[in-house]
């Protein structure tokens, strides 16, 4: 049996990282206070992952550990529930989100319900990591935003970064997590920004949203890169002296609807934004909750700003498919106009 | 032109239908004693099979899949496993988990729709059934990994059906197996019928046994219906993989003699006919009658061995009949190690409606 995590010595260095690098950085933390971390999938040793996420890990921690398999979906995303079910925390990796649909049957069978099939007898630490979303022109199937799919399997938790820090703290978080964690990385901003991030092992909390911009008027309910294009939004509705509050849903599964209804409770209305398509996406289901939950603090009907229910086009249309801060921005006027 | 590869597969038989040796008895099979364990195990097996489709048709057991006719495959393959090794079944098994110590009770506990039957008290490593055909072949290869990188002298065995040789999930996993060098058995319990489909139609290779030669690995067969047969070739495999020679496939040649399930009828799609040429193949009447040539079995023995697997399945059943329900917010509570604040309400939510 390996030993169990060792918090190795908090050795906290500060940079200034991107969240591709903050991901790489958290993934190197959690190796090396951890021999029970494995990394896998296509690509991730010698050439550091396709967008560099585990650039330079297999140096540090070797191939053993830093794992590159064969071409194959559905042997990555089931290897690691035998591997979690045996002591150990794998990491596996898909290259894009839309090559995980092989995958899905091992999450939903198995990883997602292992504990629960067995009783507490085995579990599934294993976090999925997968890089998502459109807005880098990337070749057909690689930009599509499918966190609803995750969100409706019971068991799982879904985790989805909205900036450098947060993808170090939430990958930890993840990786520390008992449970399975689908960890969706929105590639549109991997390299958008650089943050301060605190190399000191520290964990950001799970199952719960963040407040990331304090408002009286309206909630923006979001998560990952749209969150951008929602502090646009929120910038340009201060210059009509509109205050927007920011919520970052961060896990979509479980869902900490406790901090949105908080918000919707002081503003009275919200707009959700989210890239993926509108119908069955997960703005829906915050939709359903608002009512369920949150009508006696509604002013005005719910609004979702999300993809157009069509397919993900191709790189010359794609521009016209993502939603935009003035789509937002007109989304939380609608609102507004009720008293 | 030049070959730059080729294969044979090599088909391995003890004991004929008729009981008679007609290859190399190894050495473990000319004791009397592991001789009588193997066939107790089988006769337990069997018993245990006909009173769990005895409580399915009086409507005290769920839709329960019959493992009639291949007892070899399971005993023979779990009889040559060390504890520490793993089994991962099929769903179809049942004689293989009971060697590994799983109880007939915890078999019943599942079949009969209650969780609990998968928290078996015995082999804690050893992975429940696998119903989604074949999905646990890349388990496998996982938890021979674990073993491989722990430097544990521990084999994955994972058993799956001749159907589950069609899909992916098992080509992947053999691959990934032979391209890591991983200490994992592979066995294809090949009883002739995935459902309605017959072998022939599921697939045009020669045998099964030669998918992995696609992933670099020895594939051999062996009579399945000869439990000497298997459990020597299980030996082998097991004893290869822990010496870091990495994975082999068998192919274990059987038959399917039941429906696929208590809620199938196999009349609609193969004759009774063919079900009674393999009847006079099947593993049982086969060890017996090498037993009693070879090793003086008695009547009386064989009675009492009867009377005793008898006893003991009922036993089971009654205390699988008498265990007290779980209650309903089981289903919340192996959900995650702790229970998100989201799910606790669902949970109390349900218990109020009780």
């Amino acid at each position: 049996m390996a030993k169990a995590r060792t918090k190795s010595e908090a050795s906290a260095g500060t940079a200034d990282l991107t969240m591709v690098e903050a991901v790489g950085q958290a993934l190197a933390r959690a190796l090396e206070e951890d021999e029970t971390v494995i990394l896998l999938g296509e690509d991730i040793g010698v050439d550091g992952g396709v967008f560099r996420a585990t650039d330079g890990l297999i140096t540090r921690f070797g191939a053993d550990r830093v794992r590159d398999t064969p071409l194959s979906e559905a042997m990555i995303g089931g290897l690691p529930v035998g591997l979690a079910a045996m002591g150990f925390r794998p990491v596996a990796e898909i290259q894009f989100m839309g090559f995980i649909y092989p995958v899905i049957d091992q999450i939903v069978n198995h990883a997602a319900r292992l504990r629960t099939r067995t009783r507490g007898r085995m579990t599934c630490p294993m976090v999925l990591r997968a890089p998502y979303g459109g807005g880098i022109h990337a070749p057909e199937h690689h930009s599509e935003s499918m966190e609803a799919m995750f969100a409706h399997i019971p068991g799982l938790r879904v985790v989805i970064p909205s900036s450098p820090a947060r993808a170090y703290g939430l990958l930890l978080a993840a990786i520390r997590d008992p449970d399975p964690v689908i960890f969706l990385e929105p590639k549109r901003i991997y390299r958008a920004a650089r943050e301060a991030v605190v190399d000191n092992g520290g964990a950001l909390p799970l199952d719960r949203c963040f407040t990331v911009l304090k408002g009286a008027d309206v909630t923006l309910v979001t998560w990952g890169a749209m969150l951008k294009e929602t502090l646009e939004a929120a910038e340009i509705l201060a210059g009509d002296s509109v205050e927007a509050e920011i919520v970052d849903v961060a896990t979509l599964k479980p869902l900490d609807m406790d901090t949105i209804l908080a918000s919707v409770s002081k503003t009275g209305r919200c707009v959700i934004v989210h890239e993926a398509p509108l119908t069955g996406g997960f703005g829906a289901e915050i939709a359903a909750r608002l009512a369920g939950e949150g009508l006696m603090h509604l002013v005005a009907p719910v609004e979702r700003v999300a993809g157009w229910d069509t397919v993900m086009p191709l790189l010359r249309l794609e521009g016209r498919y993502m939603p935009s801060a003035e789509r937002i921005v007109a989304a939380a006027r609608r609102v507004l106009e009720y008293a | 032109m030049s070959i730059v590869a080729s294969f044979e597969i090599a088909h391995t038989r003890v004991l004929g239908p008729d009981g008679k040796v007609e290859g190399e008895l190894p050495p473990f099979a000319r004791d009397r004693d592991a001789l009588v364990a193997l066939y107790r195990w089988m006769v337990l097996t069997r018993a245990f099979d006909a009173k769990a489709v005895a409580l399915q048709r009086t409507g005290r057991l769920g839709t329960y899949a019959s493992g009639i006719g291949q007892e070899a495959v399971c005993v023979g393959a779990a009889h040559a496993m060390t504890p520490d090794d793993v089994l991962l079944p099929s769903f179809r098994e049942h004689g293989a988990q009971l060697v590994r110590g799983v109880t007939m009770q915890e078999l019943l506990l599942y079949w009969g729709g209650d969780e609990r039957g998968s928290d078996f008290a015995g082999p804690r490593q050893d992975f429940p059934v696998c119903i989604p055909v074949g999905t646990h072949a890349p388990h496998a290869a996982g938890a021979a990994l674990a073993f491989k990188l722990r430097d544990e002298p521990s084999v994955a065995v994972c058993i799956f059906g001749d159907g589950a040789t069609s899909r992916g999930d098992v080509y992947e996993a053999m691959n990934v197996a032979g391209a890591w060098t991983l200490p994992v058995v592979f066995i294809a319990n090949n009883n002739q019928w995935a459902i309605s489909v017959p072998r022939p139609a599921q697939t045009a290779a020669e045998t099964l046994a030669q998918k992995a030669v696609a992933a670099g690995f020895e594939g051999l067969q062996v009579d399945g219906n000869d439990v000497i047969a298997v459990r020597q070739a299980t030996t082998e495999a097991l004893d290869k993989a822990r010496s870091g020679n990495g994975p082999t496939l068998i192919e274990a040649l059987t038959y399917r003699l039941g429906d696929h399930t208590t809620v199938d009828d196999a009349s609609r799609y193969r004759d009774d006919e063919e079900v009674g040429r393999h009847w006079k193949e099947e593993p049982i009447a086969r060890l017996r009658s090498y037993l009693t040539a070879a090793h003086g079995w008695q009547k009386a023995e064989e009675e009492a061995l009867i009377a005793a697997c008898a006893a003991e399945v009922e036993d089971a059943a009654e205390s699988y009949l008498a265990a007290s329900p779980e209650p309903p917010e089981a289903m919340f509570d192996y959900l995650y190690e702790e229970l998100p604040a989201d799910a606790a309400r669902q949970r109390a939510a349900m218990l109020a409606q009780e």
